[in-house]
């Protein structure tokens, strides 16, 4: 008997029963959440370019830090003890008293340092292969907000600890807010809560880290990944696949994530897992690079250390601070340098995306800003004296150069025909 | 296999391989994630200073007077140490009938205390103070008479009423079900009382 | 003909980076402590007989003024593998408990006053400054009569801190030499040239040197006790997720014999 609407059509019924009580289980749940149609949009059927290589694995391993990043604070907040007279005391009761604290605190550490490894290789293939160019705008920014929330996330993490270097670190970057003209002072009073760093500071700073900027995180990070599966991922050789469709609609040259992107990536996340455990199990400090020697001295509002320098994956952008011997030009400069990056996708006017069809113009300044970058890091960790005070200003005037003139290079750059298809290689 | 250029299928794939190699490397990985489970779960543990605070505790008996009753805390739990007279003593027995377990078999106390008067030594009554049925902290009722006409002496529990004889017994029509329960402890001199701590060792 | 080459000057690059101690005897007409600077504490923290030396140096010597606030008794104990009657009889001081955390009995006012700061808490020196700083600061005590403890330290110049080990060290003098300012600047300066022996202490340069170090070494221990434990568990950490690489791997090479 065919049950019939008002129309007089026959009605679409639910099939009553299933094969086994999984299929009918899963059936059941497709009807009110779309699991099946998003795993084959997103991961089945989502079609990625076949010839990624190296450069390509920072974005998963990106997630894999974030989470791992979760886990371990989460954890780390059950036993840490937010508060002036309290923080110290509780990093060292993880350290020593709780289970395995050790090995959950030196994770969270050395994941901070992993993630900006991570992170910043992963800009870095943008740079490489032009995946900042239209139509993937959008994608770069929300990337270069992902970056943003990142500094100020670790940023705060690193005062909780409550060293000698939390403090003196978070007095002078609070200090620059006092640069902008007018409202500085009042501001930097109303960020700190107090006529000092303080027990109001370190709270407020507790409540951000752990609750508000992990939740501007993953929602970022989330309209990222829906960015990019939108216009799909670029590829080294800067060719878009979804140009080339065959006759069942997909990209000739592209290959469904799953199963050879997840696959391939398990590897990567394989050997990061192997590098994080060597840093984690016998070099936790790094020599004083993941965890610097003067945090291990409890806060000391009337000693200073000998030398204040934030953690290295801010040198470079202190190195610039530095670079100006004025504090307000010097601070609008840091600025500058970390806000350079979102104007990249209109200042490159070159017709190729990928660096293996550009000219030696544009080979040459991404060579030089490389060098300047990681010129301007390794001195933004020494004493600004002498000779490296000279250089840093060398390397910063090359750093804005590379933005700056990148209008320019990229016009005239003579650049090399790109094939038609994509260059792949078994392996 | 899809009938695409990028990706072929048929000859060269070996399936069983492709299967075999998948799932050793999920089964290692799934090994590798209980693994990794384990200091997080471990961590939620006693830490160490919970540990040392839950330290079996010394009571200086010497100063306790013949049916007096001290109540010293031990790993956050408050301890009954009642030095029972000879005629509280007397007061244990004849009523078995009335208790819900008047052997202890259904109740928690280490085995030198599994004897009548729930205790290593008649003189020392050590319990842990904790009402069996909801956690209440009883009173002492240790005269003769006090609750009623039968009353033989013992502990009253404020919240819901529950009953517990001289040694701790519970009396039926209580809410609790089993008797109070007596926590490992030993005398390392006559006069000094260890909670926390006997033959086999301090209490895990 | 290379690789020999090569092997030459690696032997000879790893001899140049030998850590530099105390000598052990002086020589005729060494400069002994002209290299104080370079002098390395080149301790083991899994040498436990060295770790338990330190610990029975530092209540003898150092717990009167530092406590070791983040350590309890009874950790050391385990740690250090010491029985308990042991730790009770020789180490506790009366009436501390086992799980005590080790405490100075110096009152911290009392220090202020009488030094001019209190002792520092020692039990995160070693990874605030360095084995190294500490072992060169605990051999370069001089004899200075211009100050009040009447003694003076390179590594750590107008340290508040006596010379509390001299009667094992015995005392030095420092020889300093006028020497031109660095970098060219008009005038002179004094800097330290060597050490001279002032009056023997109860123990020998080399055994000084071994007091110092295991003291060190303890320190060490002390600043993160879990560290042992770290390094055992983290060979078969990596061993294992090698194996998980290699199997990775094996599963990636088989998928993408798919595409081309």
């Amino acid at each position: 008997m065919t049950v019939k609407t008002a129309t007089g059509a026959a009605a679409a019924l639910p099939k009553a029963g299933g094969g086994s009580a999984g299929k009918s289980f899963w059936a059941w749940l497709n009807k009110r959440l779309p699991v099946d149609q998003f795993l084959a949009t997103q991961v089945t059927e989502y079609y990625a370019p076949k010839n990624f290589n190296f450069w390509y694995y920072f974005g998963s391993l990106a997630l894999v830090v974030l989470v791992l990043q979760l886990v371990t604070g989460i954890f780390l907040t059950m036993f840490y003890k937010p508060g002036e007279a309290t923080a110290f005391d509780s990093v060292q009761f993880i350290m020593r008293e709780v289970d395995f604290g050790w090995l959950i605190r030196y994770l969270h550490s050395s994941g901070a340092s992993f993630f900006f490894i991570v992170v910043y290789l992963h800009m870095f293939r943008a740079l490489l292969y032009g995946s900042y160019k239209p139509p993937r705008e959008l994608l770069w920014l929300l990337g270069m907000l992902v970056y943003l929330a990142l500094m100020a996330e670790a940023f705060m993490g690193y005062v909780l600890p409550w060293g000698n270097m939390s403090f003196w670190g978070a007095q002078v970057i609070i200090n620059l807010f006092g640069t902008i003209p007018g409202i500085g002072p009042d501001l930097v009073l109303w960020i700190r809560g107090d006529y000092g760093i303080a027990d109001a500071t370190l709270n407020r700073l507790f409540s951000l880290h752990v609750a508000a900027v992990p939740l501007a995180l993953l929602g970022l990070v989330a309209l990222h990944l829906v960015a990019l599966h939108e216009v799909g991922s670029n590829n080294p050789d800067g060719i878009e696949i979804k140009d080339k469709v065959g006759a069942d609609g997909k990209p000739l040259d592209g290959i469904p994530f799953h199963p050879y992107y997840t696959v391939k990536d398990f590897v990567g996340v394989a050997v990061f897992l192997v590098l994080l455990a060597i840093v984690v199990f016998f070099v936790p400090n790094l020599g004083g690079l993941f965890l610097e020697a003067p945090n291990y001295e409890p806060a000391n509002p009337v000693s200073t250390p000998a030398d204040i320098t934030p953690v290295w994956y801010f040198t470079p952008y202190y190195a610039m601070l530095r670079a100006v011997p004025d504090q307000r030009l010097g601070a609008l400069l840091l600025l500058l340098g970390v806000l350079a990056f979102l104007f990249l996708p209109w200042l490159d006017r070159s017709p190729v995306k990928s660096m293996r069809y550009r000219g030696w113009m544009s080979r040459s300044a991404l060579a030089i800003f490389v060098v300047s970058f990681v010129g301007l890091g390794y001195l933004g960790m020494q004493p600004a004296l002498g000779i490296y005070v000279v250089i840093a200003r060398i390397l910063a005037a090359l750093y804005f150069l590379f933005f700056l003139l990148m209008p320019f290079y990229t016009k005239l750059d003579p650049v090399k025909p790109v094939p038609e298809r994509l260059v792949y290689h078994a392996h | 296999m899809a009938d695409h250029a990028g990706v072929a299928g048929g000859d060269e794939v070996d399936l069983s391989r492709r299967k075999f190699l998948t799932r050793a490397t999920i089964a290692t990985g799934a090994v590798g994630t209980v693994f990794a489970a384990i200091p997080f779960i471990e961590s939620w543990r006693p830490s160490e200073r919970a540990r040392a605070l839950g330290a079996p505790v010394m009571v200086d008996l010497s100063k306790l007077e013949p049916g007096q009753m001290t109540l010293p805390v031990w790993r956050r739990q408050p301890i009954f140490v009642v030095r029972r007279t000879p005629d509280m003593l007397k007061r244990i027995s004849g009523h078995d009938g009335e208790l819900k377990d008047p052997k202890s078999k259904d109740s928690e106390q280490p085995a030198y205390a599994s004897n009548g008067v729930r205790s290593r030594t008649p003189e020392f009554l050590v319990l842990i103070a904790i009402c069996t049925h909801l956690g209440c902290l009883p009173k002492q009722r240790f005269d003769a008479g006090a609750l009623s006409a039968s009353w033989p002496g013992g502990f009253w529990c404020p919240c819901h009423g529950s009953r517990f004889d001289l040694a701790g017994r519970v009396f039926a029509g209580s809410p609790a079900s089993v008797n109070l329960r007596v926590p490992p402890y030993s005398f390392p001199k006559e006069t000094l009382l260890l909670i926390g701590a006997d033959e086999k060792g301090v209490a895990s | 003909m290379r690789t020999r080459a090569l092997l030459a000057a690696a032997v000879l690059a790893l001899a140049a980076c030998a850590p530099a101690r105390l000598p052990a005897a002086e020589e005729e007409g060494a400069k002994f402590g002209a290299d104080w600077e370079s002098w390395r504490a080149d301790t083991n923290v899994s040498d436990l007989a060295s770790v338990q030396r330190g610990a029975r140096n530092f209540t003898s010597y150092c717990l009167g003024c530092h406590s070791l606030k983040y350590e309890r008794w009874s950790r050391l104990g385990a740690d250090l593998k010491i029985p308990g009657e042991v730790l009770e009889k020789d180490l506790l001081p009366p009436g501390a408990k086992a799980t005590d955390y080790i405490q100075t009995h110096m009152p911290a006012a009392d220090a202020e006053t009488w030094f001019g700061k209190a002792p520092p808490d020692l039990s995160l020196m070693v990874r605030a400054r360095g084995k190294d700083y500490i072992y060169q600061f605990l051999a370069t005590f001089y004899v200075d009569p211009a100050r009040q403890t009447g003694v003076n330290n390179l590594r750590l110049p107008t340290t508040a801190m006596p010379d509390v080990l001299s009667e094992l060290e015995g005392l030095k003098a420092a020889v300093f030499k006028t020497e031109a300012h660095p970098g060219g600047a008009a005038g002179s300066e004094q800097a330290f040239d060597h050490f001279e022996s002032l009056a023997p202490g109860r123990m020998s340069l080399a055994e000084y040197d071994g007091f110092v170090r295991d003291t060190v070494n303890f320190l060490d221990y002390v600043s993160e006790p879990t560290q042992l434990e770290r390094r055992q568990l983290g060979v078969w950490v990596v061993l294992f997720l090698l194996l998980f690489t290699w199997l990775a791997w094996l599963v990636k090479r088989e998928y993408w014999k798919d595409v081309h």
